[in-house]
């Protein structure tokens, strides 16, 4: 473990108070068993996992009780054994306070177990064990809970330079890494070594915070044993420099590889690939031990008396949680997440989900309200912090005027949402909240106009529909008025064929004249009606055409109403 | 309840200011020990006309007094003011342009934030064009009398005894000058105000200008490229001009130690509100004000150059942002962009 790795650095980032201390002193702990357990369906990025199971049913511990659906999507399970008292919507663990599917389970205390076998992801396909981590629930726990099976995916080339282990935990507060790799080094690195060999990678990068001694410690000390017995340095842990965010996966890889990848790309299309250490855990159990994912550690922390990490079954209320940490009387809030980028509650009585990484008690002393916000006076600071090398207020000025072209164009999508730029402000702007607003604007956008853009496009086919119809229509019309003609001229012809003087032929010569001067006259008439037509008024006279049809459209279903 | 970050650095615009106002101290301690205390009465006549002018504003647009009154940026603006203009000038001078800077070249605009020119160097500019016989008369150094540089300020203005032209004005007049004969040296050596590098006495309050703002610049509040870009830029096209006609052009260290280049270097050019934002920005901003400022001290009609050079780079400062943003992260090849 003595070869030396060369660092690069991300500029920006920041250096809050770390406050770890307070809950790195005992060990995890588990969190007892709560009266209910309320498991959301929706705990990652991606498609709503489809309910396996109705009320009334009686599922076992690890029992998958909600089905990946979709590309992007992963499974859900009964964290433990009992009975689904329903199937409904309650309040998610999240700022917006809605509500979401979720499955209420009456725990049986039993804690029976569905049958567990390791997977032999040596003898299956990649796609098989892929399939198998998508319905083992694993997700990324360093808080982006993305599906892990689609990052377990060496790229085009097949093969992966570096895999970065994420141990950073660079958010003040949380700790719950840090604990897990004191405690469980030894099956993080189990962990770690099947992704790495599924990614075919040549090397294994662990990145860990200098401000955790203990867990570097026994991740080395884990290293050198997993090493010896493989027979080659098949890893490495390396402490890189305490700077917040410097646990952001990019500004990891930035530093442990010197790799930049930009936004909206893959890091495996630049040979590397990055999972958190809680992340490897989970792989190690599902592939290792067959348990789905159905429990993570939490640290609980902030306006507590005794802060502790424990781990929690997914469902357990946070409330639970905070009380057996002596919450302190002013405590007024309740964060999942750290005090950089954590989410406000709605309440203390959702349920702790795979990306609640920390439930933070948060009160008017720990976090006062900001002071007024003046106005921004261009100083640099936002820019100076930035780890995405972005100019913050500029993306301010154009968010605040709508101007979302150009907020686009000066990279608004790069923006991480760390929140660096906010925290460094003289002004006390909150510069994040209007990037998430400027965001979820032109996300609305972009929404409306595919909306519009399908719905022109449908109206302009029933135009061309309607037209086509019209043509159809007027030339079966024309060919039977063709042959009725024929027909009658016909017959006059055998009748009046005997005797034609002179004057007959004058006056017939007269009358066809006149007949054809009155049809010329009725077709110029025609003519200027519906002949000579631009383009423009043709394509008028069928707006208008339409705009009727929707108006009789609209008046169906008040007749309907009224009947 | 606010959302994330739930934390904040201990930071305020009324800090930053502070610390600015602070800076400056060093300067003006050296101005009042070779001019007199006059700058103090400029200083305490435009701080007075400021707040004044900024409390009148604030109540006008409907803005909470208190939080802007105390942010310090009013203040700033008025120190410059007076530390830019003659200590000897007429009170009304100084009052109106303080007046003409926080009404009109910064509310107007829309306050705080919003001033696309540096306030204090719009009054400037307008002044010296306005009166330029006024903001000519700098005091002679060692002229430190208060009776006499109060009467200035206040009464009649019987002070051909206390003033005496800058030596920026010889050199320019030697540039100027038919008489081939007629040199820098000559002329600066005929000059009572020359000192050792730049003018007597001045080239002491820069000295403190260049103290004060190495302090801001080890305080963060502002960085190296905006005050190394203008000292290098300014030193670069003397330089050049001295060793091509020595005779006619003054030498760089002369112009970094007289009139206002250092104040500028380190108050004026690193004003966050109407400068570039950019680090290449920065430079090229500051490079720019320089090399203006010489040309408008060589050959211009005014003593010096600073104003007018900073108002002309500020008109370009929305195109000089809009060339020079740095990469983004995971960009740099420059394929973005």
């Amino acid at each position: 473990m003595t070869v030396l790795q060369r660092l690069f650095s991300f500029s920006g980032g920041v250096k809050p108070a770390y406050n770890k201390e307070a809950s790195t002193g005992l060990p995890i702990a588990m969190a007892p068993m709560p009266a209910q357990l309320v498991i959301p369906l929706h705990q990652s990025i991606g498609g709503t996992p489809r309910p396996l199971v109705a009320a009334g049913e009686y599922v076992l511990k690890g029992q998958r009780i909600g089905g990946a659906d979709g590309d992007v999507s992963s499974a859900v399970h009964a964290s433990t054994s009992g009975t689904v008292v329903a199937v409904e919507m309650r309040l998610m663990p999240h700022t917006s306070g809605l509500s979401a599917r979720c499955v209420v389970i009456q725990p049986d205390g039993r804690e029976e177990w569905i049958p567990r076998q390791p997977f032999d992801y040596r003898g299956a396909t990649p796609e098989q064990t892929r399939d198998y981590l998508r319905d083992a629930g694993v997700v990324g726990l360093g808080g982006a809970v993305f599906p892990s099976y689609l990052k377990i995916n060496p790229g085009k080339g097949g093969k992966l330079d570096t895999l970065v282990l994420n141990g950073a935990e660079c958010e003040p507060f949380i700790t719950c890494d840090d604990v897990l790799m004191r405690e469980r080094a030894a099956s993080i690195l189990k962990g770690a070594l099947i992704m790495r060999e599924m990614l075919g990678a040549a090397h294994l990068l662990i990145g860990i915070e200098d401000n955790k001694p203990q867990a570097i410690a026994a991740m080395e000390a884990a290293a050198r044993a997993a090493n010896e017995e493989a027979g080659h340095p098949a890893m490495q842990v390396v402490p890189v420099p305490t700077r917040y965010p410097a646990g952001g996966a990019k500004q990891l890889i930035r530093v442990l590889t010197g790799i930049e990848v930009p936004h909206g790309k893959r890091s495996t299309d630049y040979g590397v690939q990055c999972f958190n250490v809680a992340t490897a855990y989970a792989i190690y159990e599902a592939i290792a031990l067959g348990q789905p994912l159905i429990s993570r550690i939490v640290t609980v922390a902030g306006n507590v008396a005794r802060a502790r990490n424990y781990e929690v079954l997914f469902g357990t209320p946070m409330r639970d949680l905070v009380d057996l940490c002596d919450p302190r009387p002013d405590s007024d809030r309740v964060i999942m997440g750290g005090p950089m980028m954590g989410l406000l509650m709605p309440a203390d009585s959702v349920p702790v989900v795979k990306a609640a990484n920390c439930v933070l008690v948060g009160s008017p002393k720990l976090f006062p309200a900001p002071p007024p916000e003046m106005p921004c006076i261009r100083c640099g600071e936002c820019a100076k912090a930035c780890p995405a090398d972005l100019q913050p207020f500029e993306l301010y000025w154009f968010s605040r005027a709508r101007i979302f072209g150009k907020a686009q164009e000066y990279h608004l999508f790069d923006c991480i949402e760390c929140g660096c730029c906010a925290y460094v402000c003289p002004s006390h702007i909150p510069l994040v909240d209007y990037y998430r607003f400027a965001k979820s604007e032109i996300w609305a956008r972009e929404t409306q106009k595919e909306a519009a853009d399908v719905a022109r496009e449908r109206y302009e086919f029933r135009l061309l529909r309607e037209e086509r119809d019209k043509q159809e229509k007027a030339a079966k019309l024309a060919a039977r008025t063709v042959a009725a003609r024929a027909t009658a001229a016909a017959a006059l012809a055998a009748a009046e064929k005997p005797v034609i003087t002179a004057a007959d032929v004058a006056k017939k010569a007269l009358i066809t004249a006149a007949l054809e001067r009155a049809r010329a006259q009725k077709a110029g008439v025609r003519q200027e009606n519906t002949g000579n037509l631009t383009p423009g008024q043709q394509a008028e006279i069928a707006a208008i055409e339409a705009r009727r049809a929707e108006i009789r459209e609209m008046a169906k279903p008040h007749l309907r109403q009224d009947d | 309840m606010n959302n994330s970050p739930y934390l904040l650095q201990p930071a305020s615009v009324q800090s930053v200011m502070l610390r600015v106002l602070i800076a400056l101290l060093p300067g003006i301690a050296a101005y009042v020990w070779f001019f007199g205390a006059g700058i103090l009465v400029q200083i305490g006549l435009a701080s007075i006309a400021a707040l004044a002018a900024e409390a009148l504003m604030l109540a006008l647009r409907g803005k909470p007094l208190q939080l802007f009154l105390g942010d310090g940026s009013a203040l700033v603006t008025a120190w410059l003011i007076a530390l830019s203009f003659p200590s000897i000038a007429p009170w009304w001078l100084t009052v109106s342009a303080t007046l003409l800077a926080i009404i009109v070249a910064k509310h107007l605009y829309g306050g705080l934030g919003q001033n696309p020119f540096n306030p204090a160097m719009v009054a400037f500019a307008l002044m010296i064009v306005a009166y330029p016989q006024l903001m000519s008369q700098w005091p002679a150094a060692g002229a430190t009398d208060f009776a006499m540089q109060w009467q200035a300020i206040f009464g009649s203005r019987m002070i051909d005894a206390i003033t005496m032209a800058t030596p920026l004005d010889a050199v320019r007049t030697a540039l100027h000058a038919a008489d081939a004969n007629t040199t820098v040296a000559g002329v600066l050596a005929a000059n009572p105000a020359t000192g050792g590098i730049g003018g007597k006495g001045w080239e002491w309050v820069a000295a403190g200008h260049l103290a004060g703002g190495l302090w801001l610049l080890r305080q963060r509040i502002i960085t190296w490229h905006m005050p190394l870009a203008f000292l290098a830029g300014l030193c670069l096209v003397a330089g050049l001009f001295n060793l091509i006609d020595g005779a006619r052009f003054a030498a760089p260290l002369f112009h970094l130690f007289s009139g206002g280049a250092m104040l500028g270097a380190f108050f004026i050019v690193t004003d966050p509100v109407s400068g570039a934002t950019t680090p290449r920005g920065k430079l090229i901003f500051a490079a720019g004000v320089a090399l203006l400022t010489w040309i408008i001290r060589s050959f211009g009609a005014y003593p010096d150059g600073i104003a007018f050079a900073v108002l002309l780079m500020n008109i370009a400062v929305p195109l000089i942002d809009m060339y020079t943003q740095p990469p983004v992260f995971g960009h740099k090849d420059g394929e973005a962009r």
